[in-house]
């Protein structure tokens, strides 16, 4: 509001200026004010006057002085006279002409150009403000301390007092000033002492080694202390990390791991090719050695032990059977004769393009399936492909293995093509990975005279088994019904890969038009389920008719509660339905229904609690006791027992105990264990900082005494929370305790300084808070 | 033929000296160790009723003073030495192994309202009602000398509290305002208002010594920063704030006593409301020290009791009193934080242990052990109703007793008017206001 004000002001003030500067241009000088006073003068002027209005145009109509004491004051000047304004300028006029008065006149043009100046704030309010910067600038300050008071208050020991005693360098010399040699042994080695000139007095040290002395600041030790422990954990760490990965002994990992790292090789390779030729034909040559090595050893041949044992299970086990497969893929891989370097160098850009005569068919036509919009439209779902496998597989391990022969044998030639094709190889493969259930069925199928291709598809398949394997527990809700997925997906245009859940999307049901279209498709493309389809298609059909909807669902919980267990049938089949308008409420119902059954499958609970009853039942009721001793006045031994007439003389019967109180309770069981001595040593309420109850219990039962721990973890266990140290003054905690630095200049210092004079920068901040 | 016999080596159980320890062999199977919690039950019990038999906290009273006493101070540098003001103007300094005066001195007419200690323990400072500030030195005058003040400076108007600087040569005293003063000036180099009322007492803080805490007697507390000297906040609570303590641990935290029975814990970065409020006074606090652990605080009350309070929690831990004891004016905890000391209306100082059943003097290793392991136990069975029983129990005064009673009469019939008229009202329209809100009336910026 101030400030308004304020502003309103100086707009005034600077309109009035301006008039100021306007008004002389507009009146010019009155002739009648600079009279002059001698007679003779005004003669002239008279004169002068006379000549002028002859002439006729300058006349000027002269004020004439009537009356003395309207014009002259003593108090202000007067112009009414001449009807016009006396201005600033009038008075500045005269100046002009006089030197003497050139510095009055700047002073006068100073103020004129000044623009007024804004009202002040208000005390109170200007003390406010200071007050909430310094608050605000103070609690910045006391912020630091934060961290050094949570870990001072969830300590678990704390040690007082805080700051220890720094050890103080001190010469011996000065130790043993006031000592002297008394022994003959000390006189002695005095004697020697000042002989070498030893400096026994001041200066104690050289100045070499009071500066080796200081070298190291505390700080400096501290930091690089810090660095070296760190360096020291990273270490700890990797090494931690490298022995963990060396214990692991899962196969899968270390095979996916080798993968990893073969084709981090490729890619680096492939850079280093584009970069550094020479570096890459070394690798070549390491490539080549490798190859050697491998033709020399058996190693990947399937002649070792582990080999023979698989070729054995192969027939039986599809694991075998692809371990074996692998494992003479890599032989081939490995054996693989590399191009020359040169060649490969020089043809770098080229030989995308000339790569694709060399290319199979077979390799193209993956590719053009992979690259379908729709990949569900072409083979899969994971039931049918699985059934696809099995029957297909026994073809493909016939295969391989009558290809196995002609091979080796045509090594050469196939081996030239191959470096190309990996290329191709691998970009496929990442392409069908994206796609994971999807397998090249009918390239297996095709007769392939390409070994690595074969290769490809084996590996692929192996792959896709696994991460369908993987993906299980993950989907496991919708591969419970993957047929619904797969289904749904095929209604879509055009499938997309990366929505599964495309049960919960929300357009599902929009209009009644889009629905009905969406269950003609659905019926279309259900063949393989036609009775769901039908029923789905009525529904549709009849989207208001409630009595077909309540039918469906007795049938479908009827089906629940005759398999008891969590049913893959019911929900493709509800996802089947074509979606209608009146399921929506019933669906939720079911589905609320669905996840409690499912929760609950497998548990008759009713059944436990009564089981458990009889058991609590059986567990309090006295037990008989028997008092029979075999042997004891007949026969005893191994496979002798004592006789029925004796077993039930000295079977003493317990006496039947009270009825329970739950005798006529069905639903509940009451425990007569109770013992009402211990309730009064027994806690009631969990207390405070647990949880539950169980973290109580646990912290009880944990003994603390020595009788049960080693003296290590007796002493750790009973440490006391604070330690004092007798005698000793505890002081305030200090900056330099918790390695802040404190602030060197000193409080007094500042105070004597004007204390009320503001930086410009604090009268900024003033400014802009006095404006919000 | 071969034999086979146990064989043990002999460096496992022979000693070499004979100043050794015997190495008994423990087997730690727990099948051989049973019942390890009734066990530790019944030892944390013996613990606890052993610790309420030898709680005697009383461990002496200097007399000598020939009026109440208004004032206490430590010295910074020596933990025997206790400086106190008495209403009589009379200070004097005490030996506490020898429990005795060691000096005395008529320093002012009429109270001495405050004292302090220099930093560094050459001088100490008094302030009275005859509106001066005297600076006096800490050892006596030698023989022949004058007991004279080192400096002395008149005021205008009566100073009622005084506190040093914990680095430097400077010191605040109160009043009208808080001033700041040079040890070397005559005149304060700073004097910082805020409104116009009677400030009771400032207090610098220990860790950032810039800041000062006052409480002044329009119920409010004032916080001031010496290095822009200028006053920082203001909270106004329900009653008159007696004294502010600052914690010795963490900067920001700060106690005060009030009249209202009550203790309030701040943080004073953020003053509507309390960290906590600890309450079981029945009468104003009149005093509050911290224990330089910053981990418990005393308290001394109008009700002739003082109680120790755990920082974080809202009710006492520990109260003292004795027959003779009558309305505690001043407390302080000693530096080596295993004493306090009271100074109360019947011209006593007494001398207390922080913790009532603790053994005085050198502990063996042995006894060291056994007493971290027995309050271990304490803690471990601490919520068990036998356990939490006795050690909770206290003797109180007859009149303490039946006020607290009142008390929680009143207070229960509070809360039940409270919760009726929610009850009877339009839902919403009455809110309820948690108790720690509801002490404090206001902030001012």
């Amino acid at each position: 509001m101030s400030s308004s004000r304020a502003a309103e002001s100086s707009l005034l003030a600077l309109n009035q200026q301006e008039e100021l500067e306007d008004l002389p241009r507009e009146y010019p000088l009155s002739t009648s004010e600079d009279e002059g006073d001698s007679d003779g003068e005004r003669k002239h002027q008279k004169l002068l006057e006379a000549i002028s209005s002859l002439d006729g145009k300058n006349r000027r109509k002269l004020a004439e002085r009537s009356e003395a004491s309207l014009k002259v004051s003593e108090f202000s000047v007067s112009s009414e006279g001449s009807g016009e304004k006396l201005v600033l300028s009038d008075l500045l006029e005269p100046v002009k002409t006089s030197s003497s008065l050139a510095a009055v006149k700047k002073q006068l043009n100073r103020v004129k150009s000044k623009k007024t100046v804004e009202l002040p704030l208000h005390r109170e309010e200007i003390e406010r403000i200071h007050r909430e910067v310094a608050f605000n600038k103070t609690s910045q300050v006391l912020s630091k301390w934060d961290p050094v008071v949570q870990k001072n208050r969830q300590a678990e020991q704390l040690v007082f007092p805080l700051s220890k005693q720094q050890s103080v360098f001190a010469p011996i010399e000065h130790v043993v000033s006031g000592w002297k040699a008394r022994t003959p042994l000390e006189q002695e080695i005095f004697n020697l002492l000042h002989k070498n000139k030893q400096p026994v007095t001041d200066p104690l040290l050289t100045p070499m080694e009071k500066a080796s002395l200081k070298a190291m600041s505390l700080e400096e030790v501290k930091m690089r202390r810090a660095e070296l422990q760190r360096a020291r954990a990273l270490q700890s760490y990797y090494e931690a990390r490298a022995r963990r990965e060396k214990k692991i002994k899962s196969k899968k990992y270390h095979k996916l791991l080798k993968k990893g790292k073969a084709k981090q090789a490729l890619k680096e390779f492939e850079k280093l090719r584009k970069v550094n030729p020479a570096a890459a034909l070394e690798e070549l040559e390491k490539l080549e050695k490798a190859r050697m090595m491998e033709r020399m050893s058996l190693k990947h041949q399937n002649s070792g032990k582990w080999a023979k044992s698989k070729a054995v299970m192969a027939k039986y086990d599809l694991e075998a059977r692809q371990a074996m497969q692998e494992q003479l893929a890599r032989n081939k891989e490995l054996m693989q004769k590399i191009q020359v370097a040169s060649e490969s160098a020089e043809e770098e850009g080229g030989a995308e393009e000339e790569g694709e005569p060399f290319v199979p068919d077979v390799v193209n036509e993956v590719q053009v399936k992979a690259d379908r919009p729709n990949p569900w439209m072409f083979r899969n779902h994971s039931g049918d492909t699985k059934e696809a496998e099995v029957q297909g597989d026994p073809e493909e391990l016939a295969e391989p293995a009558a290809q196995e022969a002609p091979e080796s044998e045509e090594e050469g030639p196939v081996v030239a093509e191959e470096i190309l094709l990996k290329e191709f190889e691998e970009r496929r493969s990442l392409r069908q990975k994206s796609g994971l259930n999807q397998i090249a069925k009918p390239v297996g199928s095709q007769e392939a005279k390409d070994l690595s291709s074969q290769e490809v598809l084996s590996e692929l398949r192996a792959l896709s088994q696994k991460l369908n394997r993987e993906s299980h527990q993950s989907r496991k809700q919708e591969l419970s019904s993957t047929r619904t997925v797969l289904a749904v997906q095929r209604e879509e245009p055009a499938g997309e890969e990366e929505e599964p859940l495309l049960l919960q999307r929300p357009e599902r049901a929009r209009t009644l038009d889009e629905l009905e279209e969406l269950g003609k498709e659905g019926c279309f493309q259900n063949k393989e389920l036609p009775r769901v389809a039908v029923e789905g298609q009525q529904l549709e059909r009849n989207p208001s008719n409630h009595l077909g909807v309540p039918k469906e669902k007795k049938r479908k919980e009827q089906m629940i509660d005759l398999q008891n267990l969590l049913t893959t049938k019911s929900p493709s089949m509800k996802s089947l339905a074509v979606p209608t308008t009146v399921e929506e409420l019933e669906d939720e119902e079911r589905d609320q229904r669905q996840m409690i059954k499912e929760a609950f499958a497998g548990d008759d609970v009713i059944r436990d609690f009564l089981k458990e009853k009889r058991e609590a039942v059986e567990a309090s009721k006295p037990k008989d006791v028997d008092l029979t001793l075999p042997g004891w006045g007949e026969w005893g031994g191994v496979g002798l027992k004592p006789s029925a007439k004796k077993r039930r003389r000295f079977l003493v019967k317990a006496p039947e105990g009270p009825p329970r109180k739950d005798k006529n309770l069905p639903n509940v069981i009451l425990n007569e264990k109770r013992n009402i001595h211990a309730v009064a040593h027994q806690v009631r309420m969990l207390p405070y900082p647990f949880t539950h109850h169980q973290q109580f219990e646990r912290t009880i039962q944990t003994p603390i005494g020595s009788t049960w721990n080693t003296q290590r973890s007796f002493q750790k266990l009973t440490m006391p929370k604070v330690v004092t140290k007798p005698g000793h003054i505890i002081k305030p905690i200090k900056a330099e305790d918790v390695g802040y630095r404190s602030s060197s200049r000193s409080d007094l210092s500042v105070v004597q300084r004007n204390p009320k004079r503001l930086s410009i920068r604090h009268k900024k901040q003033l400014k802009k808070i006095s404006v919000d | 033929m071969k034999v086979k016999m146990l064989s043990r080596n002999p460096d496992s159980y022979v000693r070499e000296t004979k100043l050794d320890l015997q190495r008994v062999p423990r087997n730690y199977d727990p099948t051989l160790h049973p019942f390890e919690v009734p066990r530790e039950y019944v030892r944390a019990l013996n613990a606890t009723k052993l610790e309420r038999v030898f709680a005697k906290p009383f461990l002496a009273s200097l007399d000598g003073h020939r009026d109440g006493v208004s004032c206490l101070a430590k010295h910074p540098k020596s933990l025997a030495t206790v400086l106190s003001g008495a209403c009589d103007g009379e200070v004097r300094i005490w030996n506490l192994t020898k429990r005795k005066c060691i000096r005395m001195i008529q320093a002012h007419e009429g109270f001495v309202r405050g004292i302090c200690t220099h930093f560094c323990g050459t001088s100490f400072f008094t302030v009275g009602d005859d509106k001066t500030v005297k600076q006096w030195k800490m050892d006596g005058p030698s023989y022949g000398e004058e007991e004279e003040p080192l400096h002395t400076i008149l005021g205008k108007t009566v100073y009622t509290g005084i506190d040093h600087h914990w680095k430097e040569a400077v010191f605040a005293t109160c009043g009208q305002q808080v001033d700041i003063w040079d040890e070397q000036r005559t005149s304060p180099i700073c004097s910082m208002t805020w409104g116009f009322d009677s400030i009771s007492s400032v207090k610098f803080n220990p860790i950032e010594t810039f800041l000062l805490g006052s409480c002044a007697s329009d119920r409010n507390i004032v916080l001031y920063d010496m290095r822009q000297a200028t006053p920082l906040k203001k909270v106004i609570l329900d009653m008159r704030t007696n004294t502010i303590c600052w914690n010795p641990m963490e900067a920001f935290i700060f106690t005060a006593a009030n009249e209202d029975y009550n203790l309030y814990t701040f943080d004073m970065r953020a003053l509507d409301t309390p960290v906590m409020i600890h309450m079981d006074h029945v009468s104003a606090v009149l005093d509050v020290d911290y224990s330089p652990t910053g981990k418990d605080f005393v308290s001394a009350s109008f009700d002739k009791s003082i109680r120790i309070f755990p920082v974080d929690k809202s009710r006492s831990r520990e109260v003292y009193h004795t027959k003779r004891m009558q309305h505690v004016i001043c407390v302080k905890w000693t530096s080596d934080s295993k004493y306090i000391m009271c100074g109360s209306d019947e011209m006593n100082i007494r001398l207390w242990k922080a913790n009532a059943s603790e053994k005085l003097g050198v502990l063996t290793s042995r006894e060291k052990a056994a007493t971290d392991y027995n309050q271990r136990l304490k803690e471990k069975f601490q919520h068990h109703p036998h356990i939490k029983r006795i050690s909770r129990h206290r003797h109180l005064p007859k009149s303490i007793y039946s006020q607290i009673q009142e008390q929680r009469i009143m207070k229960e019939a509070r809360r039940r008017k409270e919760l009726n008229r929610i009850k009877h009202s339009k839902p919403g329209s009455v809110q309820r206001v948690s108790e720690k809100k509801k002490r404090v009336v206001a902030v001012v910026k």
